[in-house]
């Protein structure tokens, strides 16, 4: 199980990493989300995998340990309010500069070869 | 309590501040008021100087970072004595100066602050026990110096010369704090008090040629020691109080200060002697030389004073103790006619209008006076008999005799100071004939006249300071010296005479020489100005700007390079960069798998790593056709949301639920202001790299959580789980950890939550939005946005929806739940309701500020905290009991539970504070835009 988990955490990662490097502000969000995602698995992880063991006193014969499940429970809320400013300030650079561009302008000399731009209005 | 010794620099530091508010008043009392402090300062110092003078360190410590061994420490011997008293003395008579010299254009508060900032700095570097408090002092001097020269800012001049100034001196500053800290190293303390007893175990040890450069190169750079000695003519640029007290008397002895104080530290090597001995004699001649060609008033003493302070570091790099009495003699007689003659060239240069010394001549006539002190100062420096300069300038020349340092070749260096010797006379001749006599003033702005009466008085004081030294040396300054030497060379003090009359011996034929040589010298100027008019002329400034120039370009060019504006490639490679710090550690691993038992796989395990890599993968496949990824994204999350739930962590799968469902909203509301897909851009080259980097580290990062799962674990957790109950009252460990054990940190991190809600609130207030008519595919918008089963079913929806909160909010210190989650329920019910009525429904329905929520449930959870004060218990004591009501049966409250109720208020305003505000955005209360694309 072990070995499924971290795999579950790799792909996230990679996944994440992937689209954080993207050149538009959305993708980036999503990677970023992703990301989140894989590096509170990987918190809770430091606790080790328990089955049926939550840390609620006199439910189970063992305990999982709390501790990283309450830090990454911190995690969770934060990492919404982080994914909320940074897509606003999303919104807020293209409205300001005119395009989604991470680096608030688009790439000098696009590709001629480029298929007929979507997504503008 | 005025006995302390902290007050003497303190009292300065005090002092910056008064001028700022006395200059209101008229400039006579701004005057006044500001010599106020550091004339009280001088009272200290004196009280404290017989104690000194028996020999005594005066000394106090107050620890700073005790651990790091700094502490803020302060000592008072004879050496830290001799400067006090000048820097506070000469400090005070250029105030006086000052308030006659400034202009009513200049800001005399600004002025006189600078100045003192500087009196403090200074008085900190020569009164400092410890080297690294001495060492920030140091750079203290340099910066109020910056301020100081660049005080006529609208001047080119002065900005260029009070940049190459704080460049050269803050360099060597620079160089300086590495020495101290290899000092430090060495000697296993930053203590003065212990460096100087470590002499031996300093000079012996393989380091000691390092500290010596770099503590030289600190010490040269400040006292303008060729070849850094360009900076000061170039200082000049400032007002000529700042040139008396700076750059004759104070800062450019700074460095000499240095050399002295680590004189039994450092001294007595051949490497010490080479070094400093020859860069004092080589500046000594160079100063000598080049200020005899100097037109401008100031840059001939600042050539001149270049001259001196390399005849004082030749003294000290001699060797001998007496040279070092010598050396110490000197820097006495030097500020005293360096100062008063800066002073009256500003006499001069106010009077007349001009410091050029081709305009100026003949100004005995117009004003006798002040030529006099003048021309006394003059001789002094030039070493006529009767007046300081001579006794120590003939100190100086015996003491060239006596060293051999250089074996066959030991005969020149008298041979150069005689040398030096003539130039100083030559030039001090040039001084005082061709500004006071040599025919009539040709085209001055103004017609001379004498100076307001008091503008004089401090050129008359320090001028009879000359004589009465020149003339009664032992009487006036015999103790001082003998003290100063005594804390210079840390022993005894040799054997030495301050009379007048030696009898006739080299030292006094040297001076015979210097005397003579430096008349003819100065009479065939003529032949010699034409000679060094045949060089072209090499004006440092131009170098010194070349190679600023030439760094500037280069450094440009390397962040061109390095920061071409590109976040996807910042990002490429700070990700490459964790890589490659990653691979050390991961190859020292020798296995992956630990011995912790592993779980076996089932069914349902597997169908959910499936689902999640669909999800994922789905999620990088789709990415540009955003509302797939959007979709994709929420199986990704509702996995997860599973992974805790199984993996024993039921907070943290309802906690990661509730942001999901949030989330989604979120980023549905923003992708409407965003475009619906994503251009191709990216070079398939970039995909392949992309890919790689991400695959690497996907690898890395789950090679690492593998290593990490089936290893063993040591926990802290235990404490928890044992004291949850009896401690804080709860069965829920998570929880009884998120509001009792590490409550602080949740404190800290609803602030953190409530910040970034109000900063969104912000960005979103002043967002100016071009709202799409239709969806990317040129549809539009349905009309029919609320649909009514929807409206009717959520809002029957929302009484049950608010019970569960409350109820999850209740059980929370005992069963899975608490603030967080219930918090995230309350908030995904209430935006249900928005998105089935719309926010203008809402708005004339629900009155909440959400602003005000945010703040209520902060002060609620911080109030809470306090309250433990009350009860003399440390900050978020938590306290709990159990109760017993009719009906409602035993219950138990805590005051964790009003914490909790904090987060909860937090939590809710904070989300409802970003959504509802988005969502406002998509109605008719949005800003009104019309873009133009």
């Amino acid at each position: 199980m072990e070995g499924l988990y971290a795999f579950c955490v790799g792909l996230l990662t990679a996944c994440g990493i992937f689209l954080a490097l993207r050149g538009r502000t959305f993708p980036v969000v999503v990677g970023l989300t992703l990301l989140s995602y894989a590096v509170n698995l990987f918190l809770f992880a430091s606790g080790r995998l328990k089955l049926n063991a939550a840390a609620v006193l006199g439910q189970s014969e063992q305990y999982s340990d709390p501790l990283p499940q309450a830090l990454v429970l911190t995690a969770i809320v934060i990492g919404f309010a982080m994914t909320a400013f940074v897509v606003i300030l999303a919104m807020r650079a293209r409205a300001d500069l005119g395009n989604d561009h991470v680096d608030g302008r688009l790439p000098e000399a696009p590709k001629p070869r480029l298929p007929r731009r979507t997504g503008g209005q | 309590m005025l006995n302390d010794l902290i007050w003497i620099p303190l009292l300065p530091l005090l002092g910056t501040l008064v001028p700022l508010f006395a200059s209101r008043f008229s400039r006579s009392a701004c005057a006044f008021l500001t010599a106020g402090l550091p004339a009280l300062a001088l009272v200290l110092v004196l009280q404290l100087a017989p104690q000194v003078f028996e020999g005594e360190t005066v000394r106090q410590s107050f620890g700073w970072i005790p651990q790091m061994g700094l502490e803020l420490a302060f000592r008072l011997d004879g050496l830290a004595l001799l400067f006090t008293l000048l820097i506070l003395g000469i400090g005070l008579l250029v105030v006086l100066y000052a308030r006659y010299y400034l202009s009513e254009k200049d800001s005399m508060g600004k002025f006189y602050a600078y100045l003192i900032l500087f009196m403090f700095a200074m008085l900190g570097v020569v009164m400092s026990d410890n080297l690294i408090q001495l060492w920030m002092f140091w750079e203290l001097t340099s910066i109020s110096s910056f301020l100081l020269i660049s005080f006529w800012g609208h001047k080119t001049e002065a900005r260029k010369g009070a940049r190459m100034a704080l460049t050269i001196t803050g360099a060597g500053g620079l160089a300086l704090l590495a020495g101290v800290l290899l000092i430090g190293n060495v000697v296993g303390s930053y203590s003065l008090h212990d460096v100087l007893a470590s002499g031996d175990l300093i000079r012996e040890h393989a380091a000691y040629p390092v500290i010596l450069v770099l503590v030289l190169l600190g010490a040269f750079t400040k006292s303008a020691q060729f070849p850094f000695h360009f900076w000061l003519p170039h200082a000049m640029a400032a007002p000529t109080p700042v040139s008396a007290y700076l750059h004759s008397a104070t800062m450019v002895k700074a460095g000499i200060f240095l050399m002295a104080r680590m004189y039994p530290v450092l001294s007595g090597t051949e490497l010490w002697f080479l070094i400093v001995s020859m860069t004092g004699l080589a500046t000594l001649l160079l100063g000598a030389y080049v200020a005899l060609f100097k037109h401008d008033l100031k840059g001939l003493l600042a050539y001149s004073t270049v001259s001196h302070l390399g005849l004082i570091t030749l003294l000290l790099g001699m060797g001998t103790e007496l040279a070092a009495v010598a050396a110490l003699f000197h820097i006495i007689n030097h500020a005293t006619f360096k100062a008063s003659l800066f002073m009256a060239a500003g006499i001069i240069d106010h009077e007349s209008g001009s410091r050029d010394m081709r305009q100026l001549n003949g100004l005995w006539k117009y004003m006798p006076y002040t030529a006099t002190l003048a021309m006394v100062a003059a001789a002094a420096m030039a070493g006529v008999p009767l007046l300081n300069g001579f006794l120590s300038k003939e100190m100086f020349f015996a003491e060239t005799l006596h060293q051999d340092s250089l074996g066959s070749l030991s005969w020149m260096v008298p041979v150069f100071a005689t040398l030096g010797g003539v130039f100083s006379v030559a030039y001090s001749l040039r001084f005082i004939h061709d500004v006071f006599f040599n025919g009539e003033p040709i085209n001055l702005p103004k017609t001379p006249h004498e100076p307001p009466r008091y503008m004089r008085v401090p050129v008359e004081i320090l001028v009879a300071l000359c004589l009465l030294v020149g003339v009664l040396p032992t009487f006036v300054i015999g103790d001082l010296l003998y003290t100063a030497s005594a804390a210079t060379l840390q022993g005894a003090v040799p054997e030495y005479s301050l009379a007048i009359w030696h009898g006739f011996n080299f030292p006094l034929l040297m001076s015979f020489i210097a005397l003579a040589g430096g008349i003819a010298v100065y009479v065939n100027r003529k032949e010699l100005f034409q000679f060094q008019a045949q060089f072209p002329e090499n004006d440092p400034k131009l170098v010194f700007e070349a190679i600023i120039q030439m760094i500037h370009k280069q450094i440009t060019r390397f962040m061109e390079l390095a920061e071409n504006g590109s976040l996807q490639r910042y990002s490429y490679m700070m990700l490459s960069l964790a890589m490659v710090m990653m691979a050390k550690p991961l190859l020292d691993l020798n296995a992956t798998a630990g011995h912790r038992p592993q779980i076996p796989v089932d069914a349902i395990s597997i169908t959910g790593a499936v689902l999640l890599a669909i999800g994922a993968l789905a999620t990088v496949i789709w990415n540009r056709q955003r509302m797939v990824a959007l979709v994709a994204l929420s199986v990704v999350g509702l996995i997860v949301s599973l992974m805790f739930a199984k993996f024993s962590a039921p907070d943290l799968a309802l906690t990661q639920l509730a942001v999901e469902v949030v989330t989604v909203i979120l980023l549905m509301l923003a992708l409407f202001f965003l475009p619906q897909t994503t251009p191709k851009e990216s070079s398939p080259k970039r995909v392949a790299r992309d890919l790689g980097i991400a695959a690497v580290i996907g690898g890395v990062i789950g090679t690492i959580s593998y290593a990490m799962m089936t290893r063993p674990l040591e926990s802290i957790s235990t404490f928890f789980l044992e004291n949850s109950k009896t401690g804080g009252g709860g069965t829920n460990v998570v929880n009884v950890i998120l509001v009792d054990f590490r409550g602080f940190d949740t404190l800290g991190e609803i602030t953190v939550l409530g910040i970034a809600a109000l900063g969104i609130f912000k960005l979103i207030a002043r967002m100016r939005l071009y709202m799409p008519a239709s969806d990317g595919d040129g549809r539009p918008w349905s009309k029919d946005s609320h649909p009514l089963m929807l409206s009717v079913v959520s809002q029957s929806l929302l009484p049950l929806a608010l019970l569960v909160s409350a109820y999850i909010f209740l059980r929370g210190h005992n069963m899975p739940g608490g603030g967080f989650i219930a918090g995230l329920i309350t908030s995904v019910a209430i935006i249900q309701q928005y998105i089935a009525h719309g926010v203008d429904w809402i708005k004339a329905r629900m009155k909440l500020d959400y602003q005000l929520m945010i703040g209520s449930g902060i002060t609620i959870a911080a109030l809470t905290g306090l309250g433990s004060w009350f009860f003399d218990r440390p900050f978020l004591t938590s306290w709990f009991d159990h109760f017993h009501l009719p009906l409602v049966g035993e219950f138990e409250l805590a005051s964790a539970m009003l914490f909790d109720l904090g987060v909860y208020l937090t939590v809710v305003g904070a989300t409802m504070l970003i959504l509802a505000n988005l969502g406002k955005l998509t109605t008719s209360e949005r800003p009104v835009l019309k873009e133009h694309d």
